[in-house]
């Protein structure tokens, strides 16, 4: 073990120590999640008028709320440079590009109201004249819709929400490419030169934020800044909505608090079904976390040492009979075609590392490959107009990191493992 | 006087057709995504660059000494409007028009930065006009017209322009060509797990 | 500000890498597999030394895509984003 190691497990159990769990049966999001507006109304109250903005701006960051679309920005540092510049946009991005991802589509469904006064709220905050749902086609519009007739009879819009769709990609959720979206272009990420909080839709201040992120707003403002703290780590506060899938019994969307063990977030999705073997933590441009891990606590904090982040919630169980490799490089493939084929480095590094995990997969015997995996991720880091690259890097590495034991299997050829099991159930 | 006004815009159009045959020969090389043989890849748009500029100068000794010239009889309107001269009006126009072009073409080069690829790019399209438009002034006008070696400059003008075409256009771009190893097929979601989407606990 | 250097932004959505300024300013850009230009200092915004700013801004000015950008201030210390995780 390296004197790095030591340092990570120590900072590990630091945050371990300060994790405040949602009492059993409790939830935020999920229990005031009300889809008609009377409801929700009867149950959490009108949102609080916003008498003054600079006092709930500094609750918010005394909180510690931060960004759930998986950067994990602090809110009130957003709010404040979109509210610095002259008539600012709020987006409420409910895009949801990410496959492994459910959440957003469970907020639009239940808790419309929490997202729309989030939205509200925020808008009012940074002084906005223009709000706007950036929504999937289908049944997430549909609720939108829905939701905005009951407010606008209620009267409880007074910035007018316009919806716009979403694409079905991955890169759709990007926050410039949903400015670009909104501006009638097709939605691609942008250079960053000009940063969306500073010149955005149409040049406007631009505030893009996940629709979680809007639906704790609009708790945080009615129930105060102590409260929203009363749970999770006080590195992450507050609850996040994870999205667990793969080889667990009961995949879905669940509200826990940051900090809960791994295993225990397992567990509320019913548990492993066979024998563990890793669970893909972040997304698809997450990193990999070890069943022998189980009682890394999903934070920022716990997670930092396998390379991890809490990211949007995501949570993909691999189990024991299904090969890791096989497992990233078929998702580093979907990543190469995702790519908005804009940036060089991305547009060709990216298939050339797909092709190569593949080969790796694919138990070609070249020891070669690996160090040109290792080569391909230092050409491709940080070079491009969006952090495409940078996820892909990260599981890219991440799996070369966590299954050594596999990839020497591969090399000797002995690989006999199979794929992901197809898992019961239909979508 | 008058004499050497003559001769010196009949000399100045003549090396400002073969240097703008030198712009628009290297404008299209340097398109071509690859470097000229034995030249950095630098040195083709600043040859362009400053090739051009000669240019625009030698165009200026041009108009401005035929405009001063009293047999040209050209006015102030007759640089800027074409057709409207009393000299052969068709010819000269052509060329007033290849002239306007060239200080439109300058003007936005100059501010290219603030212009914006995209719009800067559209705009110097109108050298593909502007270069035709002066070769054929050169060779409607003017007392040299019809001399066995001003059709000789400019067929070897010709030639240049069409040999850097068949450069970038024969030989494959690697900029715009095929990109590294083709995509693999991937736009598929890997699915690893179908998704089920549990509510809210009731 | 050219007493501190500056750095030098590359718009990636512009660039084609027609190579123009890994040749111009091979202390600061090498080449990568693909023709795009790749920092030495491996910094999303490689730094400009004081003494290349100048010719820095020569690059900027012929790049054919105008996907340079000579900024004022030297890149931070330490380098930048990116998930630059400690070798297992």
């Amino acid at each position: 073990m390296t004197m790095l190691d030591h340092r990570e497990s120590r900072d590990r159990r630091t945050s371990t120590d300060d994790y405040r769990p949602l009492p059993p049966g409790a939830g935020r999001l999920l229990l005031a999640a009300h889809p008609d507006l009377a409801t929700h109304h009867r149950h959490l109250g009108l949102l609080p008028p916003l008498a003054q903005p600079a006092r709930l701006l500094a609750e918010i960051d005394a909180a510690g709320l931060r960004g759930r679309g998986g950067a994990g920005f602090p809110t009130a540092r957003k709010l404040a440079a979109v509210a610095a510049g002259r008539s600012p946009v709020v987006i409420a991005n409910g895009a949801e590009g990410e496959p492994a991802s459910a959440k957003d589509r469970t907020l639009w469904a239940h808790a419309p109201h929490l997202i729309l006064d989030g939205l509200q709220l925020a808008g009012a905050l940074v002084g906005a004249r223009r709000a706007i749902g950036y929504v999937p086609a289908g049944p997430s519009t549909a609720s939108l819709r829905r939701a905005l007739a009951d407010r606008e009879a209620a009267g409880a819009d007074p910035i007018p929400v316009e919806i716009v769709e979403a694409p079905d990609r991955f890169l759709a959720g990007e926050e410039s490419a949903v400015v670009s979206r909104i501006e009638g272009k097709p939605a691609l990420p942008r250079d960053t030169l000009r940063r969306v909080v500073v010149a955005g839709v149409d040049g406007h201040p631009t505030l893009v934020q996940n629709v979680e992120t809007l639906a704790h707003l609009a708790l945080l403002a009615r129930f105060g800044g102590a409260w929203f703290r009363g749970v999770g780590t006080s590195g992450d506060p507050g609850t996040f909505l994870a999205t667990v899938s793969g080889a667990v019994a009961a995949p879905g969307v669940y509200e826990v608090a940051y900090g809960i063990p791994l295993g225990d977030l397992l567990e509320r999705a019913g548990g492993w079904v066979g024998r563990p073997q890793a669970c893909l933590v972040g997304g698809y441009g997450g990193a990999w976390v070890p069943a022998d891990a189980a009682d890394v606590p999903v934070s920022t904090a716990g997670l930092r040492p396998f390379g991890a982040a809490p990211g949007a919630g995501v949570v993909v169980a691999l189990p024991a009979g299904a090969c890791g490799l096989r497992a990233a490089a078929d998702i580093t493939r979907y990543l190469a075609g995702q790519g908005a084929r804009q940036c060089g480095p991305c547009r060709n590094g990216l298939p050339q590392m797909a092709g190569t995990l593949t080969r790796l997969a694919d138990r070609e015997r070249s020891p070669a490959l690996v160090a040109e995996l290792e080569r391909l991720t230092r050409l491709v880091e940080g070079r491009g107009a969006c952090h495409h690259p940078d996820g892909t890097v990260r599981l890219v590495r991440s799996t070369l990191r966590t299954f050594p034991a596999e990839i020497d299997r591969h090399l000797a050829g002995t690989c006999g493992q199979e794929p992901m099991p197809a898992a019961g159930g239909a979508r | 006087m008058n004499e050497a006004l003559w001769y010196t815009g009949r000399g100045a159009g003549l090396v400002t057709l073969v240097l703008l045959t030198v712009v628009v020969a290297l404008g299209v090389a340097s398109r071509a995504g690859r470097p000229l043989p034995g030249l950095p890849r630098f040195a083709t748009p600043v040859l362009h660059r400053n090739a051009s500029l000669l240019a625009v100068v030698l165009l200026g000794v041009h108009v401005g000494s035929l405009l001063f010239d009293p047999y040209a009889q050209l006015r102030l309107v007759d640089l800027m409007l074409p057709f409207a001269g009393a000299y052969r009006p068709l010819w000269l126009g052509l060329g007033t028009l290849a002239f306007d072009l060239v200080v439109a073409l300058v003007i936005t080069s100059l501010l290219r930065s603030r212009l914006g690829a995209t719009a800067w790019r559209r705009i110097h399209w109108a050298a593909y006009a502007a270069w035709p438009l002066a070769v054929l002034h050169g060779l409607g006008t003017g007392t040299d017209a019809g001399t066995a070696w001003l059709r000789a400059v400019t067929a070897v003008c010709v030639l240049t322009v069409a040999m850097a075409g068949a450069y970038r256009l024969l030989l494959p771009d690697p900029a715009t060509g095929p990109l590294g190893p083709p995509a693999p097929p991937g736009n598929r979601d890997p699915r690893l797990t179908p998704l089920t989407i549990s509510g809210p606990p009731r | 500000m050219s007493r501190r250097g500056a750095r030098l932004h590359i718009d990636w959505t512009a660039c084609e890498g027609r190579g123009l300024c890994s040749e111009m300013l091979t202390e600061i850009l090498a080449i990568d597999d693909w023709g795009y230009p790749l920092a030495r200092d491996g910094r999303p915004e490689p730094a400009v030394p004081r003494e290349l700013v100048a010719h820095a801004r020569r690059a900027e000015r012929l790049c054919p895509r105008l996907a340079l950008r000579v900024l004022p201030e030297p890149p931070p210390t330490r380098p930048q984003g990116g998930s630059q995780l400690p070798p297992s």
